[in-house]
């Protein structure tokens, strides 16, 4: 977790409003809410935390605020401008890493500024979204050549090296083995840190929730409606044994239902 | 064909810097039933070599000690060349650990070499030495070799022939066929038009089409030029349509997050997304090329190996009609090692390909 720190590329991240969305998926012809009247203001640079049982509707709300589908009521604004569609100054990271397998490391990197064209004018900064992430070393390797928290880190340069503002985290290390998941929890802190962007993060590990967000919102079962939104501003690095985290831990629980 | 041939054989590519390939997580996989590995290891003689160098020194005995039933004016030729090989395949036996990766090669067809002189043995006797299968029908593998050393400029001008006509036509219909497929599978107007079409007459077979075609078409050699593309259309059409339709839908939504247009779509996603199942078409279609080809050069066309078969058959000149089949199965043969070549350099992120 040693990085040469680097100047932080994006000045500021972005506030977002989320104002009285609600969403429905159609099956079937029949709607099935998800989303009931979400209203959640997330200032600049902040790190928040979605928390939800699963199949709850979290990562629709990320879908929404990448513009990927429009709400079926309601809106939602960066910086107070209407988010219309996908952009890159939005970029969500999945669950699963999403390489393209016919890519090396370096040109899943170098995507969006390919699609933009913008890449001739900017390699340096994939090679720096590269050495971020600590893959300097990998960039001519393929996706299935990687393990799962190099091809995740892959995925974070392929959002970063765009300096986004606010960055979407649709439960990125869900799918990682304890450990690489504690180093990547303590990277995804790092590199917001540095970028100063702001962050949102699906997950329903709620220690995940609580060693790296600011704030966490409870979300309920399906259509999920914001149950609870705690204030977690205990300074970094934070530990798991922290008493205080254990409390708020237990306190969430208690709130989702298992009191244990 | 598979996994044991996949990891004997070295591929392109596959892997990265020894450094990267190290933390990386692919590992040498175990080689199972590695052939080759085990005969190359049994000790400094390849006894395999040295066999298989008897049975084809056995065959220049046979060929040239047994009286004939019938007049083979190259059977010495034949001898011959059976006995260079065979004392070629003795000393490479011999000096198998001084010949280094071409000998070990050499060790791995062993096998292969040995029961090829002994199935020549049984040819030679039950044809040119003891006639007993039906004498114009089977000819002994003298005559189809006197083919060979003496038709090779009409046989090789079908070959030829054969080759122009089905480029001609495989190129067109492959490039059709992908277009055709990018369009169905991107678009739904596209695909509301084409699909039926394809559903209705896809499946028919070209070859059906060919006595339509031959009187539509201005010269016999554009009508199988058609057919032939025919042919390889149809499967890639459907290929490239279902490869891009079968694209992670999460693919997109990643391109389309970082401001990727329409056309970056297709042209960085769509398709090459599509490109393994497109190359499963491009196969299909060659296979079905084949087909059609010959029965056109059959038919109608004036010239290839199809015509010469015909031909061959009506003069009942059966060693050429063998001779004829052997330079076709060469012909395809060869073409489709092209293609999965071309495949495995296109497709080298792949892993565990299908070594052909």
């Amino acid at each position: 977790m040693v990085a040469a720190p680097l100047a932080p590329v994006t000045p500021r991240g972005a506030a977002l409003d989320i104002r009285t969305v609600s969403h429905a998926f159609r099956i079937k012809g029949a709607p099935l809410p998800v989303l009931d009247r979400i209203d959640l203001t997330i200032e600049p640079g902040a790190f928040v935390a979605l928390l939800g049982p699963s199949g709850c509707g979290k990562s629709t709300l990320l879908r929404l605020a990448a513009g990927l589908e429009p709400p079926d009521a309601g809106r939602l604004d960066l910086d107070g401008a209407a988010i219309a569609g996908p952009d890159p100054s939005r970029l969500l990271v999945f669950q699963d890493p999403t390489l393209y397998p016919w890519r090396t490391v370096r040109g899943n990197v170098s995507l969006g500024l390919e699609a933009r064209g913008l890449l001739r004018h900017n390699r340096h900064r994939v090679d720096a979204a590269l050495e971020r992430v600590g893959l300097s070393g990998f960039a001519e390797a393929y996706p299935h050549q990687l393990s799962g928290g190099m091809a995740q880190r892959t995925a974070l340069a392929r959002a970063l090296v765009n300096d986004p503002r606010l960055l979407l985290l649709d439960e990125p290390l869900g799918k990682l083995d304890a450990l690489t998941r504690l180093t990547l929890q303590g990277e995804l802190v790092r590199l917001w840190q540095e970028t100063g962007l702001t962050a949102i993060l699906v997950t329903h590990d709620v220690e995940e929730a609580l060693v790296l967000a600011q704030r966490v919102i409870v979300l309920s079962d399906r259509p999920a409606r914001i149950r609870a939104d705690i204030a977690n501003d205990a300074p970094y690095p934070r530990h798991r044994d922290d008493p205080d985290l254990i409390r708020r831990r237990r306190e969430i629980l208690a709130i989702l239902g298992h009191d244990a | 064909m598979t996994s044991a041939l996949s990891n004997a054989l070295p591929r392109r590519g596959s892997a990265g810097p020894a450094a990267e390939r190290g933390a990386a997580k692919n590992p040498a996989r175990p080689r199972i039933g590695d052939a080759a590995a085990g005969l190359r290891r049994t000790g400094a003689i390849g006894w395999i070599l040295v066999a298989a160098g008897a049975a084809w020194l056995s065959v220049a005995a046979v060929s040239l000690g047994l009286p004939e039933d019938g007049d083979f004016p190259y059977t010495a030729v034949f001898a011959q060349g059976a006995a260079a090989l065979g004392g070629l395949l003795i000393l490479a036996g011999l000096v198998r650990t001084r010949l280094g990766r071409p000998g070990a090669r050499l060790g791995h067809w062993g096998p292969w070499l040995l029961v090829l002189g002994l199935g020549l043995i049984a040819w030679e006797l039950v044809t040119a030495k003891y006639a007993l299968l039906p004498m114009p029908f089977f000819p002994p593998p003298q005559a189809i070799l006197e083919v060979f050393l003496e038709d090779w400029p009409k046989l090789g001008g079908s070959i030829l022939a054969s080759l122009k006509l089905l480029a001609g036509g495989y190129v067109l219909g492959a490039l059709a066929g992908f277009g055709l497929g990018v369009a169905v599978g991107w678009s739904r107007r596209a695909g509301y038009w084409v699909h039926p079409v394809l559903r209705f007459v896809g499946p028919l077979p070209a070859t059906a089409w060919l006595p339509l075609a031959f009187f539509v078409f201005p010269s016999s050699w554009s009508a199988s030029t058609f057919l032939v593309a025919l042919a390889t259309g149809f499967p890639v059409t459907v290929l490239t349509w279902s490869g891009i339709a079968a694209a992670n839908r999460s693919y997109y939504d990643v391109a389309r997050t970082l401001g990727a247009s329409q056309s970056f779509l297709i042209r960085k996603v769509a398709i090459p997304a599509a490109l393994p199942h497109v190359f499963v078409g491009l196969f299909m279609g060659l296979g079905a090329s084949f087909a059609v080809l010959v029965v056109a050069e059959m038919l109608g066309v004036k010239s290839g190996l199809g015509w010469y078969l015909q031909w061959a058959q009506g003069w009942a000149a059966y060693a050429n009609m063998y001779a004829a089949l052997i330079a076709m199965a060469l012909m395809c043969s060869s073409l489709i090692t092209l293609l999965f070549r071309l495949r495995d350099r296109v497709l080298s992120w792949q892993k565990g390909l299908v070594q052909w």
